[in-house]
């Protein structure tokens, strides 16, 4: 029987979210293909404890592998699908499987397809779905090699299933490694220095994305975030320039933001934003571009030119306030 | 230090998107085109570590000939010269099948350190320099915002996930892909732009490296995203817009 193996990454020692959505797509995988399902983290065997039907669970363990490194666990996964000999071997797309999935793609003489979300099958043939121009466009792709086909989910695209007692012992797997063989040194994580603004509590947040051209530009949306009484946030462009500081970036390498209302000028929906502030009760989109991917998620939404649009919804709040 | 910094060219980014007749790309007859937004950061830090360190600095670019543009205004920027893989048939390979080409074209340069942008923004993969690397047998490390020269290579400031970041020291040769915003992007000079001109910029026919093997990863088809449009659109003039969204406000979302 073929076997769709799922690769979790640990937080804070047990599955991301962002892994047990992977392991729903390798779910509708398996049941697509008529494969079972396996799954295998670094660390130890209790992580993997509330994982469900599977028909294996294996839990890799090694003390070089206690931090994370590229060559590591690149070595180390392409150990376990040498054993497991899977169909297929799915990731979560975070910022650690971009690190070295491509690396162990290469090394097993494939290409990863990365960030796909989602998949449909066509007689025998799996097509998986991905995002071109930062959201803008779909990819259709098929694997053309042999096993196995190397495959990683975006955050959000399947809705991870409840926790239940999984239902095989969990096996642990020893993979050989040398010290000599990884190559680079991690040091600790650490966040920035200062944290002066917390936009996760904020109630109502304004949030401007490259739209709004210049600096000089950034009072227009602040008398906007004033006469509301919102924060203001940003998207990454705007925090890269050094327009707003990097504290207000929205997004998957900023802050996690989830407002009554969150009001964004000027920004396009890239998933490295919406990842940020999808969970915001009411979402409203200002864009000159109709299909903009903000739409997608937005509750309400004005197609126009935001120097035309935010004066006047300024004015129409300041008056509404009285 | 010898750089070699890997760029892209791809679509201007507010281009208009209209699938092409093949229905496996988009129509590119009346689109501009600029250099991958990373790649010019990957760029950027090149010329910091030649500003500080000396050495040399290569672009590489691979594409039909309009990339000899994008290669020329980096060139433009600072970079000593360039090599560009012509070929009129990229897309028919994937990231593998790039690198691949990137490998054979650089064999003779062994550089002490690679960069590439962390993602390009048409097709978005993010994989090409990490494959590159393992082409080459030399450590990399993702997402770097910083790199700073030290005894035993590298130490790099890595972006992690929500606002985290670390330090990682990694010996050299080595392939950074390079995280935007660390650094303000420099403008080519009138003397940059000059002086680019007479800058060596070989082309090597992507055929002639003999990489040439069949893609594992096929792109059948491009479609616009299905919307499902749960969208309520606030027509009129802005002044209209306006209006009806502080009723929006006021009345169903409570905020006013
Ligand atoms: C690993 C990684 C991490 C990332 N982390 C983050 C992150 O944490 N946060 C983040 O935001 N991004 C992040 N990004 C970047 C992300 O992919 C996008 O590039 C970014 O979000 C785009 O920002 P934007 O929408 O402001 O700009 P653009 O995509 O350039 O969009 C600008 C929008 O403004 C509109 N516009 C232009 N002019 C006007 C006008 N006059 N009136 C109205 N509308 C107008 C345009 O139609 C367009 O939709 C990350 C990327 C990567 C690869």
């Amino acid at each position: 029987m073929s076997t769709v193996l799922v690769f979790l990454e640990a937080k804070s020692g047990s599955p991301s979210r962002i892994s047990l959505e992977a392991l729903a797509a390798g779910a509708a995988l398996a049941t697509a293909t008529g494969a079972q399902l396996a799954a295998a983290m670094v660390g130890p065997a209790a992580a993997l404890d509330s994982l469900g039907t599977l028909a294996a669970a294996i839990s890799i363990e090694h003390p070089l592998l206690d931090r994370y490194t590229a060559d590591g666990y690149t070595a180390a996964c392409a150990q376990l699908v040498a054993r497991l000999q899977p169909d297929f071997v799915l990731f979560p797309h975070t910022y650690q499987v971009r690190d070295f999935a491509p690396r162990l793609a290469t090394r097993l003489g494939r290409v990863l397809i990365s960030d796909v979300t989602a998949f449909s099958l066509a007689g025998s043939t799996v097509t998986f779905t991905r995002q071109l121009f930062q959201g803008k466009l779909n990819g259709h792709y098929h694997s053309a090699a042999p096993a196995p086909c190397l495959v990683s989910i975006q955050a959000g695209a399947f809705h991870a299933a409840e926790p239940a007692p999984t239902s095989v012992p969990v096996e642990s797997f020893a993979p050989t490694l040398e010290s000599s063989a990884i190559r680079t040194q991690p040091g600790e994580p650490f966040r920035a220095a200062s944290q002066t603004v917390d936009l996760s509590s904020a109630p109502l947040i304004v949030s401007v994305g490259r739209g709004i051209k210049d600096e000089a530009n950034i009072t227009l949306v602040q008398e906007l975030a004033q006469a509301l009484g919102a924060e203001l946030a940003a998207s990454r462009p705007i925090c890269d320039a050094g327009w707003l500081p990097m504290e207000r970036q929205v997004g998957s390498s900023g802050q996690t933001v989830a407002p009554k209302l969150y009001l964004a000028v000027g920004i396009s929906g890239a998933i490295q934003h919406l990842v940020g502030m999808k969970g915001s009760q009411c979402v409203v989109a200002i864009n000159k571009d109709e299909n903009a991917p903000i739409f997608e998620i937005a509750d309400y939404g004005i197609v126009g030119d935001l120097f035309e649009v935010v004066p006047a919804l300024t004015a129409a709040i300041r008056k509404a306030k009285g | 230090m010898k750089i070699i910094v890997a760029i892209k060219q791809v679509p201007e980014r507010d281009a208009r998107i209209r699938i092409d007749s093949s229905g496996r790309w988009i129509a590119l007859d009346d689109i501009e085109f600029r250099m991958n937004e990373s790649d010019a950061y990957a760029l950027e830090e090149a010329l910091l570590l030649k500003e500080a360190h000396g050495g040399e600095v290569i672009v590489l670019s691979a594409g039909p000939e309009r990339v000899g543009q994008t290669i020329r205004e980096a060139l433009a920027k600072g970079a000593d010269r360039g090599i560009h893989i012509a070929s009129d048939s990229l897309a028919s390979l994937d990231a593998l099948g790039v690198a691949r080409l990137m490998a054979a074209a650089i064999a003779d340069e062994h550089p002490d350190l690679i960069l590439t942008g962390l993602q390009s923004d048409d097709l978005g993969l993010g994989q090409t320099g990490v494959i590159l690397a393992e082409l080459l047998g030399i450590p990399h490390s993702s997402l770097i915002l910083k790199i700073e020269k030290i005894e035993s290579g590298l130490r790099l400031l890595r972006e992690l996930e929500d606002g985290w970041f670390q330090h990682i020291t990694l010996p050299t040769p080595a392939l950074l892909t390079i995280q935007s915003g660390n650094t303000k992007l420099r403008y080519a000079t009138l003397m940059g732009i000059k002086k680019a001109k007479t800058k060596e910029l070989r082309t090597v026919d992507a055929a002639s490296l003999g990489t040439g093997s069949q893609p594992s990863l096929l792109l059948d088809s491009v479609a616009l995203p299905s919307r499902q449009k749960t969208t309520q659109m606030l027509p009129g003039s802005p002044a209209e817009a306006a209006a009806a969204l502080v009723a929006k406000l006021q009345q169903e979302v409570r905020v006013l």
